[in-house]
């Protein structure tokens, strides 16, 4: 099990670093950054000056040394545009984007697992086919357009939940569940076919032969060798939910870190870009770690390599 | 005669493609001996004997005209009536020992649940009685064995963890279907070993699938041989090699090379051709195109001739033809 884990935290350690160094080098690759934090209208003379300010005029492998030095501390530098550190901004922003994650991913499997379950459990008959169009809708239909008709309905129509802003918990409801959507088509078949597969397995005609009951055999027998190839996934989906939900963060006025990245992005605020490509990174890397150590735990056999 | 422990008379099992896997089977097993169920693969031996568990994969039906077990009609048993039995008071073990244990779950996890919801015992107690079947199947250092997982066991050792479990709740009957064709030799004669004195000591009745005459000779008190779907001979074991009445079972007999009887150099028997797969409403016999002694009646209905005592067989020919034995 040690062995395991040093393994796994050492290619965890070795995705981080790469990531870091993308990270740096893709904001350098968009350009002078001289001259775009120093303005349109800003004077040749200007722009040098900003260069030395910023410390732009050392070559590249110093710049990056010291970016990862500090970094590495959690000193990301100053935003050019909030001006604040950008630490702190990301502070105040990732509580909003963690626990709209969460939620997703809570309602998602809350959702997705149930249902592939009994897709599984009714293979080929009425219930599976309700469940299988179920995903199909789900994969088809656009996260925003879905939070626009929620809106409607519980916003304004029925007045149930709050439509923007991040006050109760009841503004994480509607974004929770479109955020979800995203990660339900995949998880339920993903749960299905893991369902199907361990059913039809030797072990499941012991457990049937050994007189269990159906919900022992489900639930205890087949469910937890299918959840194996789920847990990776979800923990992969949470990652998108967390990085990619620059969508639904601004259908519903939410501020957290996509929202955040979409901004510094359009205003060239490259500390704050990298900042958040590295921790968006980082916490990917924690959450795969974080998989694997989850499967360990369903897998024995995962153990012992 | 008293009743037989298990009774299945007229057993029917059809797939979903249209295959008839058994036709009308009758089997009688007696409390405290071993029935062979003995022929080739795909005769419908294993199919039967999930029909008689009603584990029968999806698409599979199942009719008898008779099932019943120690007096109880099987066919009228709810599911869930069917589940208080299974693993209680009959229990299988399978052909393949490495992929019958979850692999998530420990030897004595997969052990207990089986004692605790038959017996309603507790944990305490399910572990000891699991720790002592383990002791029983001659494993040693069982509650070491209990925390283990599958992966960290030998195909053999798994086996036996499979026959420990059967028996964690004293059935009357186990079906045994193939539980040493996945083992390599020395460990399939320890397993039978195993089987043939839990069988002695347990006092109980064993239906023992198997392809190997040999092992059939050893261990069995009667014997089925099926084919095609239809037990086409059944006897006491020393009756059944003494005087074979179906050309099929001494087709079988001939392949097998019997010490004293086979000169050195004499060719071992051999059946041609394969076992046919028949569809629901074949007539007649199923071994008729691979007979040497078929005719055309052959096609229609066979009578089934008894040749002795508890010993019939289902054949155009009478009894005791021994005379044309050369020919097969």
């Amino acid at each position: 099990m040690l062995r395991f884990l040093i393994r796994r935290l050492i290619v965890a350690l070795l995705v981080a670093a790469t990531v870091l160094t993308l990270a740096f080098a893709l904001t350098r690759l968009s350009g002078d950054l001289a001259i775009s934090i120093a303005g349109p209208n800003a004077t040749q003379q200007d722009v040098e000056l900003v260069r030395k300010a910023y410390g732009l005029d050392r070559p590249l492998i110093v710049q990056f040394g010291s970016w990862v030095g500090r970094a590495a501390v959690g000193d990301f530098g100053e935003s050019y545009f909030f001006k604040q550190r950008v630490a702190s901004l990301i502070g105040e922003r990732m509580p909003i984007t963690v626990t709209l994650g969460l939620v997703g991913l809570a309602i998602a499997l809350a959702i997705s697992l149930p249902l592939g379950v009994l897709a599984a459990a009714q293979e080929g008959r009425l219930a599976d086919r309700i469940v299988q169009g179920i995903t199909l809708i789900g994969q088809a239909m656009p996260s925003f357009w879905l939070g626009l008709i929620l809106m409607i309905l519980f916003g304004i129509r029925l007045g149930w939940l709050p439509v923007s802003g991040t006050g109760s918990w009841q503004h994480f409801v509607m974004p929770g569940i479109v955020l979800a959507f995203t990660a339900v088509p995949a998880l339920t078949r993903l749960t299905r076919s893991g369902m199907i597969q361990a059913l039809s397995s030797d072990y499941i005609r012991t457990a049937r032969a050994k007189g269990l009951s159906r919900l022992s055999i489900l639930l205890k027998h087949a469910l937890r060798n299918a959840a194996i190839p789920v847990v990776a996934i979800a923990a992969v989906q949470l990652g998108f939910m967390l990085g990619g939900s620059i969508v639904i963060e601004s259908v519903f006025a939410l501020h957290g870190v996509g929202f955040l990245a979409w901004e510094s992005i359009g205003k060239n605020d490259f500390p704050v870009v990298q900042a958040v490509v590295l921790v968006l990174a980082v916490i990917y890397v924690g959450l795969t770690l974080a998989a694997d150590l989850v499967n360990a735990v369903l897998d024995p056999r995962l153990r012992g390599q | 005669m008293s009743e037989a422990l298990l009774d299945i008379a007229g057993l029917r099992v059809t797939f979903a493609g249209g295959t008839a896997a058994v036709r009308g089977t009758a089997i009688a097993v007696n409390r405290g001996e071993t029935h062979c169920l003995v022929g080739e693969s795909g005769c419908g031996k294993s199919v039967s004997a999930l029909a008689v568990m009603n584990l029968l994969a999806r698409g599979a039906s199942r009719s008898a005209d008779r099932l019943r077990f120690a007096g109880e009609d099987l066919l009228s048993l709810s599911d869930t009536g069917m589940a208080r039995l299974r693993g209680n008071r009959m229990a299988m073990i399978f052909q393949e020992p490495m992929t019958s244990l979850n692999p998530a779950y420990t030897v004595g996890s997969q052990m207990t649940e089986v004692h605790r919801r038959h017996k309603g015992s507790s944990r305490q107690v399910a572990t000891d009685r699991a720790a002592e079947m383990l002791a029983r199947v001659g494993i040693t250092a069982p509650g070491m064995r209990l925390g283990q997982f599958p992966h960290q066991l030998s195909g053999g050792l798994r086996q036996r963890v499979m026959i420990a479990m059967a028996l964690m709740c004293d059935p009357e009957l186990l079906i045994a279907d193939e539980p040493t064709t996945a083992l390599d030799v020395t460990v399939q004669a320890q397993i039978l070993r195993l089987l043939a004195g839990l069988q002695r000591d347990l006092g109980l009745a064993v239906l023992l699938i198997t392809h190997d005459l040999g092992i059939v000779a050893r261990v069995a008190d009667r014997v089925s041989v099926m084919y095609a779907g239809e037990v086409v001979e059944s006897a006491r074991t020393n009756d059944l090699f003494a005087r074979p009445q179906h050309p099929y079972t001494r087709g079988l007999l001939d392949c097998v090379p019997v010490p004293g009887k086979i000169r050195p150099g004499e060719p071992l028997g051999s059946i041609p051709g394969v076992v046919p797969r028949v569809r629901a409403g074949f007539q007649g016999c199923g071994f008729r195109d691979r007979c040497a002694f078929a005719m055309p009646e052959c096609a229609a209905e066979v009578p089934r001739h008894a040749a002795g005592e508890a010993h019939d067989y289902l054949c155009r020919l009478a009894a005791d033809w021994s005379g044309l034995r050369g020919a097969a």
